[in-house]
């Protein structure tokens, strides 16, 4: 069961954040793994084990200037990293980097892709379902459960009302919400480990993909960013044991109550 | 008016529409000369008078999906569609578990881009997106910029859905096609989970927890709560990421939006990530321990104190109050 996890390495979320004269999220500190990718990371150690062979590649793209967010998925357990690192990606959108991590998944040709539904920073949401498309492979997305056989990807699938248990046939991609799996803290051991793992990157010319990336593939653009209407704040108090007393004498006030 | 056309994917739920679906509707029918719709799920004929209803021409019918997943064949319905109809100017989808299926699917078969988490539509001689960022306190403003149609997914509540009392959509078949082997997700069952109480995305009051409570049990405080003020209990992500409630409860960027009459955050500093997914709310109370919250800040009214003891003591009150 060789298991590819799409992760990406964002500014830290608890950071200030910014947009730079271009409109595009200042990248310009420290990158983190996103914590949302550490479910799929955990999800595909947690089925290579069970099924007792293979192992676990992540892809991503993005700066490879920094790649402590990489390590750290090495260090939890992944066998190999590989990220499309190049000055033209900046600006790519969903539809963009769907393709290079497209191409990308299509050389390692593994039996189950994982990605996080969407990233912390863009939350576009589309690029799993894209690449799934790219690739011509079925995709169940918001998995709260995943199993595997050797043909088959079994999941319970988050609904509206409940969840639905969807399968379909192996090669497949799924994306995993938080909270399907607990993800592992890296040892001592597992960090030493990932600082001689594998760790390659390839640019866009590796790829063949120059004109589909970038502001120009991306075939849209921000005309401007305004201040959005604000909210003030109301009323504040320091509980005194009345708190509560005075929460349903606001309720009252608004009518709720 | 300068849009020519524009299809709204309308997604089914129990017999009808979506919410979100007609409220897509009837921003369509502001924006554009015509305004079709495109559905699934076998109950076509009651959908066209719904979809007519709320301003579509025309319902095209994607049919029964046996099982399938929306994404796949309802995208390669629409790319069907396309070759046989041309193009809309854009294509609006709800923001839902199958709506970005079908966004996703739909931009990769089409080779087009698609604009997300949109909350505002608007006309300027062209289709102007807005996008909430920062926790709502900033909008960007876009657009497409190459050939289209535009495939744009839309945050829930954006607007209002108000009925134009128009007559039936005409409804007109949409084949799927072979879809080959990216079709082979399939439901074999579906779970129901029961629900005491109104939608979370359909109450006058919700309650949500944070990480503020401190431990998984100590949701039960919000869920009473809630249920006292005939409301829904809500999360923010750090508790459904560590595991204490479902994704299904959760408020914010990556959950649900919702807009009641009242919204009590409690035990939740107000991460921008949980923000723009309350911040319409009428009213907001907040209760924390941190005096410097941001939550404080959007808070119409706030109790800087523990949960732990103004909760039990504001069930209390409620009890009281019969």
């Amino acid at each position: 069961m060789n298991i590819v996890v799409c992760v990406k390495q964002i500014p830290d979320p608890a950071a200030p954040q910014s947009l730079d004269s271009s409109h595009n999220l200042n990248r310009l500190g420290k990158l983190i793994l996103d914590e949302a990718d550490t479910y799929g990371v955990e999800m595909g150690l947690q089925l290579v084990d069970t099924f007792g062979s293979g192992d676990v590649t992540v892809v991503s793209m993005g700066s490879a200037a920094d790649v402590a967010g990489l390590r750290n998925a090495l260090a939890m357990g992944a066998a190999k990293a590989i990220i499309v690192s190049d000055d033209s990606l900046r600006g790519t959108d969903a539809l963009g980097t769907a393709k290079v991590l497209a191409a990308v998944i299509r050389r390692i040709n593994p039996d189950l892709v994982l990605c996080a539904t969407e990233s912390s920073d863009g939350y576009t949401g589309t690029t799993p379902v894209q690449v799934a498309e790219l690739l011509g492979l079925p995709s169940i997305t918001f998995a709260k459960s995943v199993t595997v056989d050797g043909s088959s990807v079994k999941v319970e699938r988050q609904t509206e009302s409940g969840f639905d248990e969807v399968s379909a046939p192996l090669p497949a991609l799924v994306t995993v919400t938080a909270g399907v799996v607990e993800p592992r803290y890296a040892s001592f051991k597992g960090i030493m480990a990932a600082k001689s793992k594998p760790l390659e990157v390839l640019s866009i010319a590796d790829l063949g993909l120059a004109s589909e990336t970038g502001p120009t593939g991306a075939r849209q653009e921000i005309t401007d960013v305004v201040a959005a209407e604000a909210r003030t704040a109301g009323e504040k108090y320091v509980d005194e044991g009345d708190g509560a007393e005075k929460i349903v004498a606001f309720l009252e006030s608004i009518k709720v109550l | 008016m300068t849009l020519g056309t524009i299809w709204v994917v309308v997604e089914p739920s129990n017999g009808s529409l979506t919410t979100t679906s007609l409220e897509l509707l009837t921003r369509a029918r502001t924006l554009a000369d015509t305004v079709s719709a495109v559905t699934w799920g076998g109950d076509g004929a009651s959908h066209a008078t719904r979809a007519g209803e709320f301003g579509a021409t025309t319902l095209f019918d994607v049919g029964a999906l046996d099982g399938a997943l929306p994404g796949v064949p309802v995208a390669a319905a629409i790319e069907q569609l396309i070759a046989a109809h041309g193009a809309p100017e854009a294509i609006l989808i709800p923001t839902s578990y199958d709506g970005r299926d079908v966004a996703g699917r739909l931009s990769a078969r089409l080779d087009r881009p698609v604009l997300t988490n949109v909350t505002g539509l608007v006309d300027e001689g062209g289709l102007v997106t807005e996008h909430p960022v920062f926790g709502g306190s900033q909008t960007v403003r876009a657009r497409f910029t190459g050939e289209g149609p535009g495939i744009v997914v839309v945050r829930a509540k954006s607007f209002v859905a108000e009925s134009a009392g128009t007559p039936a959509a005409v409804l007109v078949a949409a084949p799927v096609g072979n879809v080959g082997g990216a079709g082979g997700a399939t439901i074999t069952t579906s779970h129901v989970e029961e629900r005491s109480g109104p939608k979370l995305e359909e109450a006058a009051v919700v309650v949500s927890g944070g990480r503020g409570l401190g431990e998984a049990d100590k949701y039960a405080l919000i869920e009473e709560t809630a249920k006292l003020l005939h409301g829904a209990a809500g999360a923010s992500r750090a508790i459904v990421d560590a595991g204490w409630v479902p994704y299904s409860h959760q408020v914010g960027q990556t959950g649900k939006t919702v807009k009641p009459a009242v919204y009590i955050a409690c035990g939740i500093s107000g991460a921008t990530q949980h923000m723009v997914g309350m911040k319409g709310s009428k009213s907001i109370v907040a209760i924390n321990k941190d005096p410097d919250a941001p939550i404080f800040q959007i808070a119409d009214f706030g109790i800087v104190g523990d949960v732990h003891k103004v909760l039990p003591a504001l069930i209390a009150a409620l009890k009281a109050r019969g």
